[in-house]
């Protein structure tokens, strides 16, 4: 046992730096493959037959070509051609590109998935294209959407692994290290907890942007804080007899209460 | 640097033999164990009592949660009397059993609860409440889904390299190695496996089409 700490004192800086640099590559990919899916996403709901197609092949493309490929395609095929990437922005392209692929079907299906009584109202309202999707589409869609991001995500963090290959030093690459001065069985195991934390945290945060997403289309009940707020702002309302838009506010309360489940 | 079509053509079929005697191999036996295992895991998830079952989902949600290079390390290194290539076939094989998992969950799920009640109104024995009643009918709803998992698992089939198993990738990049030129082995693994795979997507869609009620 007093081995065994000693072995993990030992190894917690360098297992910390790793951690570090997976985390970095996730965060990164993720921000990548977010903006990846929804613009993707929404071009291929495009009323323009050449955005809808050119991203269909995109995303058939990226999806079809396993996430290793690309990575080893981007670290030793782009610089022949004349392009020199430095190994971080290297993985956090591969990932974003790839799980963005897979995110745009979440975004499109999602935004498929809003009943069409929606659009028509907006119609109806003779809202802008941009308000519809802003205020009437996206709320929606995001909270059906979130899910499917959820295994993503976790999926992202653990595509990521592979980083040992393009002489970045994360996690597993760092573990495997640990193996050859202690123990195979030690180290993989904690190696794999850090992995199952992060995921599990990541999980968590997805989650929690879920349930709010939920709360503010009136789906669940709101939290203490919530309440408190509205119930303010009704108050407010009432007070001054506007029952209009509410003058400046913030973007955060905009579509909470009222609407019916 | 540009694409050499006469080299593509020389390294062809090296990554073809590649493909067809690793990539595939571990596709088909890793789905198939996957398939297996899943159904196990699900029915067990299903019928063991907590104190089994509980331990059981912890330890599928880890595998499930963590990545597959660092597992196919572990089990490489912790039975070094194993082959590279077996490892590689039982580690996919359970790692995307837990997803399956997950498939079979939702289709059994999806048996409306009169269908158990009738089987126990019948006084059907457990296995032929599963064999003869749910499994029927919730294989028919899982059966896409398990068809995507497979494809995911043939892309993620790459992940071998960590243990050095002689794949499609694993011999592009002994190729690039040797030759200096990455440009062409890459780009036609990255080819071969999208040739590959995107028919059996589609395949799989139309499957999921003709399978919806």
């Amino acid at each position: 046992m007093t081995d065994f700490l000693d072995t993990l004192t030992a190894a917690a800086p360098r297992l910390w730096e790793a951690t570090l640099v997976t985390l970095q590559l996730s965060v990164g990919g993720a921000a990548v493959a977010f903006v990846v899916a929804v613009l993707l996403g929404l071009a291929s709901l495009s009323g323009v037959a050449l955005v809808r197609g050119t991203s269909r092949v995109v995303v058939e493309f990226f999806r079809g070509t396993s996430l290793v490929v690309q990575l080893f395609w981007l670290f030793f095929v782009l610089p022949q051609l004349g392009v020199d990437l430095p190994s971080m922005t290297t993985g956090i392209l591969a990932l974003g590109l790839n799980y963005g692929a897979y995110g745009s079907e979440v975004v499109r299906g999602s935004i498929n998935a809003v009943p069409k009584g929606q659009w028509e109202t907006t119609v109806a309202l003779s809202m802008s294209p941009v308000t519809t999707m802003r205020r009437v589409i996206w709320p929606q869609a995001w909270a059906l959407m979130l899910p499917g991001l959820n295994n993503l995500l976790i999926m992202l963090i653990k595509g990521s692994a592979l980083a040992g290959f393009i002489f970045l030093q994360d996690l597993t690459f760092v573990t495997d290290q640990l193996r050859r001065t202690t123990d195979t069985f030690v180290a993989f195991g904690i190696g794999m907890v850090i992995y199952y934390l992060i995921a599990l945290g990541a999980s968590g945060v997805l989650r929690w942007l879920e349930r709010r997403a939920q709360r503010r289309l009136g789906l669940a009940p709101p939290t203490r804080r919530e309440r408190i707020r509205q119930n303010a702002e009704t108050a407010r309302l009432q007070g001054t007899g506007a029952v209009g838009a509410p003058a400046g506010g913030g973007a955060a309360g905009a579509p909470t209460g009222g609407g019916a489940p | 640097m540009s694409f050499d079509w006469e080299f593509a053509l020389q390294i062809l079929p090296d990554l073809l033999e590649a493909f067809v005697r690793i990539t595939l191999l571990v596709t088909v036996v890793g789905s198939l164990t996957a398939a297996v295992l899943g159904l196990v895991w699900a029915i067990g998830l299903r019928s063991l009592p907590a104190w089994v079952g509980r331990p059981l989902s912890f330890v599928l949600d880890f595998i499930r949660m963590t990545p597959l290079p660092i597992q196919l390390l572990f089990v490489y290194y912790t039975f070094n009397n194993l082959s590279a290539l077996s490892v590689g076939i039982i580690v996919i094989g359970v790692h995307y059993s837990t997803y399956m998992a997950e498939s079979y969950r939702a289709g059994i799920e999806s048996i409306r609860k009169g269908q158990w009640e009738a089987a126990t109104a019948l006084s059907l024995p457990p296995h032929r409440t599963w064999r003869a009643v749910i499994l029927p009918q919730a294989l028919r709803a899982t059966l896409p889904s398990l068809g995507n998992w497979a494809i995911a698992m043939f892309k993620d089939t790459p992940f071998l390299i960590v243990i050095a198993v002689p794949e499609l990738v694993t011999e592009a990049k002994e190729i690039g190695g040797r030759t200096f030129s990455y440009v062409e082995p890459f780009t036609l693994a990255g080819l071969i496996f999208l040739v590959a795979s995107y028919p059996t997507a589609v395949l799989m869609r139309k499957l999921e089409n003709r399978l919806a009620y």
